[in-house]
């Protein structure tokens, strides 16, 4: 391991661990109440959502408006499968619940992806997109019909497992997950597919192959999101996997910035908190929203950052050089 | 036998409402490539100044009809001038982001106006019962249909025998040759998106008779279904986006009367998904070969 990734990997642990202790901190000292953990639970849930969504919509480049659907099959299987297992009365720790609901969610959804993205993949841009609104549709009117998980009234009982401490860690690790499977061989095939699918084919690369898997493993990890926001809700209804929220989810990649984990990273949290933050206003709330999304877009089309990563150590590097703070900004490198 | 043909003119009836939105859609598809989500709430405005001229100002109905279609023709171009415009060299997904943006805007305008509580449409068209042997139609219905079916035509024959139609035409097809050939592309953007929302608020205030009820948010499932439909005919191509709106209108009606009413919208997707699986480019869409 050379010297500079070693430096990089002890200021990433140390700046997490740090973020962490400010939140244990805050949580302690009740200075963050309830309202203020929600917030930050669904934070974490939208940043899993955002970065997932980015394999598709990013890596692969493809427009993809379906991924409340696929939130949706993770939410409901994990969930259901949660209640049967506390139901046979097993002793298991919650958190241990909670993972194997995760598993279980995530795989159940990465098959559907797989399932889905097969036959579709053949298609391109906006009919893509068309037809993984449909998909999505389809998944929401299914179990506003399918009885034994509720129906439209929704699932209930739902053991509440997901908190703080836990949310944040499992962000943390899929946040690792996914920024490993943007470097790999497989990631970087799939980005090759963005740049230029023809050449990359010339290349050598099965495109098709990797197309699919670009989307089972986005949908894998949506299905671990819907997880989570299972079971901190503590109930799912169809109604909240809506177009709408695919359309919210989609708004977060490409203000990020498409391509740029990072970028969504920050702009999940950015978009989460804002509308919480203009509550005050209430009914104005959502025209700023929307006309800030709109002056955004026409005054930075690439999104924040975007398809540059946020680099931790190059940012403190530059600020002890006090080179220009730009620099931190750049292709390729990991926070 | 009289309740299929009953079905079928309630398919119709829909369908057409369909159409005339999904040639908003398609039109503006066809000449800058962008899925204009804002679309559904062109409809829904012209949906509510409707509203608001049959009820506060009680004007004739050909006026009710016809000032928020123009209303609506000079909104859709200040949305593209304003909102589209600077982003039409950039990345078109920025583009889909801005329409996105444009649309909760203006359902959240509508929300701080008109406020969430559906208000209800007065009948705008006399009442009366058609027999036509022992099928019953409304005259709603048939003013409906012929309306839209009267404009549809009339689109189709500006589209293809004026000036300003070929110019329509020469810039979907191709923006830089057209802009060689000494036409204004800026403003024949603008004269698609006056027409297309022009046959939107159309669309808007034909649904709203239809259903009884003005909302703010009454321009999504209609909009997204238009959207369907522009996509079911081949996206860019005017007749389809007909042909595409009144199948989609038919298949909805009909799964509705004979199959389910909970499953009519799953069973909608499932047509458009085996579509274009077959047949990626929509019914009346071209097979492009792609080239290196």
């Amino acid at each position: 391991m050379d010297k500079n990734k070693r430096k990089a990997y002890i200021i990433n642990t140390i700046s997490i661990i740090s973020l962490y202790l400010v939140f244990f901190i805050l949580i302690q000292t009740k200075v963050m109440n309830k309202y203020f953990m929600g917030i930050a639970i669904m934070t974490c849930i939208m940043i899993i959502m955002a970065m997932s969504l980015n394999i598709v919509a990013g890596f692969l480049g493809e427009m993809a408006l379906g991924h409340a659907g696929f939130m949706a099959i993770g939410a409901y299987s994990s969930a259901y499968f949660s209640i049967a297992l506390m139901d046979t009365g097993f002793p298991l720790p919650n958190i241990i619940v909670l993972i194997l609901a995760m598993l279980v969610g995530g795989i159940v959804t990465g098959i559907m992806g797989f399932l889905i993205g097969t036959p579709t993949l053949r298609l391109r841009g906006d009919y893509l997109g068309i037809v993984t609104i449909g998909f999505s549709e389809i998944i929401r009117i299914f179990f506003i019909n399918f009885e034994p998980t509720g129906g439209a009234a929704g699932l209930k009982g739902i053991t509440k497992l997901v908190n703080f401490n836990n949310v944040y860690w499992i962000t943390i690790v899929i946040i690792i997950l996914i920024f490993t499977f943007g470097r790999s061989k497989q990631g970087r095939a799939i980005i090759s597919i963005r740049e230029d699918e023809i050449a990359s084919e010339a290349a050598g690369i099965p495109t098709t192959r990797y197309k699919v898997l670009a989307f089972t493993v986005s949908s894998f990890f949506a299905g671990i999101g819907g997880a989570l926001y299972a079971h901190y809700q503590a109930f799912v209804e169809p109604s909240k996997f809506g177009f709408m929220f695919s359309i919210e989810m989609f708004v977060i990649v490409v203000l990020g910035g498409l391509g740029s984990l990072t970028g969504s990273i920050v702009a999940a949290i950015v978009l989460t908190v804002l509308p919480e933050m203009l509550r005050g206003f209430a009914e104005y709330r959502l025209l700023v929203y929307s006309l800030a999304l709109i002056v955004m877009m026409i005054f930075r089309p690439q999104g924040m950052l975007g398809r540059s990563e946020f680099s931790l150590t190059k940012f403190i590097e530059s600020l002890i050089l006090r080179k220009d703070i730009k620099n931190s900004i750049d292709g390729g490198e990991t926070r | 036998m009289d309740l299929f043909l009953q079905q079928l003119i309630n398919g119709l009836n829909v369908g057409s409402i369909y159409a005339l939105i999904a040639i908003g859609y398609t039109m503006v598809y066809g000449i800058i490539k962008l899925i204009n989500f804002a679309h559904g709430e062109i409809m829904m405005f012209g949906a509510y100044f409707a509203f608001i001229f049959a009820t506060s100002f009680g004007m004739p109905v050909w006026a009710v009809i016809l000032v928020p279609m123009i209303i609506m023709a000079l909104a859709g171009v200040a949305v593209e001038f304003i909102a589209y415009r600077p982003l039409r060299d950039a990345p078109r997904l920025s583009a889909l982001i801005t329409a996105i943006g444009v649309s909760l805007f203006l359902q959240n305008l509508a929300l701080l106006i008109f406020k969430a509580d559906p208000k209800v449409m007065p009948k705008l068209f006399p009442e009366t019962i058609i027999n036509l042997g022992g099928v019953e139609i409304s005259s709603t219905t048939l003013v409906t249909i012929g309306l839209s079916l009267f404009f549809m035509v009339l689109l189709d024959l500006y589209i293809r025998k004026t000036k300003q139609g070929r110019a329509v035409r020469a810039v979907s097809e191709d923006k830089d040759a057209a802009i060689l050939m000494g036409i204004n592309v800026d403003r024949t953007i603008s004269l698609t998106f006056a027409m297309g929302s022009a046959l939107g608020a159309l669309g808007g205030i034909l649904y709203s008779v239809a259903y009884v009820q003005v909302f703010p948010t009454m321009g999504v499932m209609p909009g997204l279904k238009a959207f369907i439909a522009a996509v079911l005919g081949g996206i860019g191509i005017i007749p389809g986006a007909m042909l595409g709106g009144f199948i989609i209108g038919m298949v909805e009606t009909m799964t509705k009367a004979y199959l389910s009413t909970t499953w009519a919208d799953a069973i909608v997707y499932i047509i458009l998904i085996l579509v274009l699986l077959f047949k990626p480019t929509g019914i009346l869409g071209k097979n492009t070969r792609e080239k290196v």
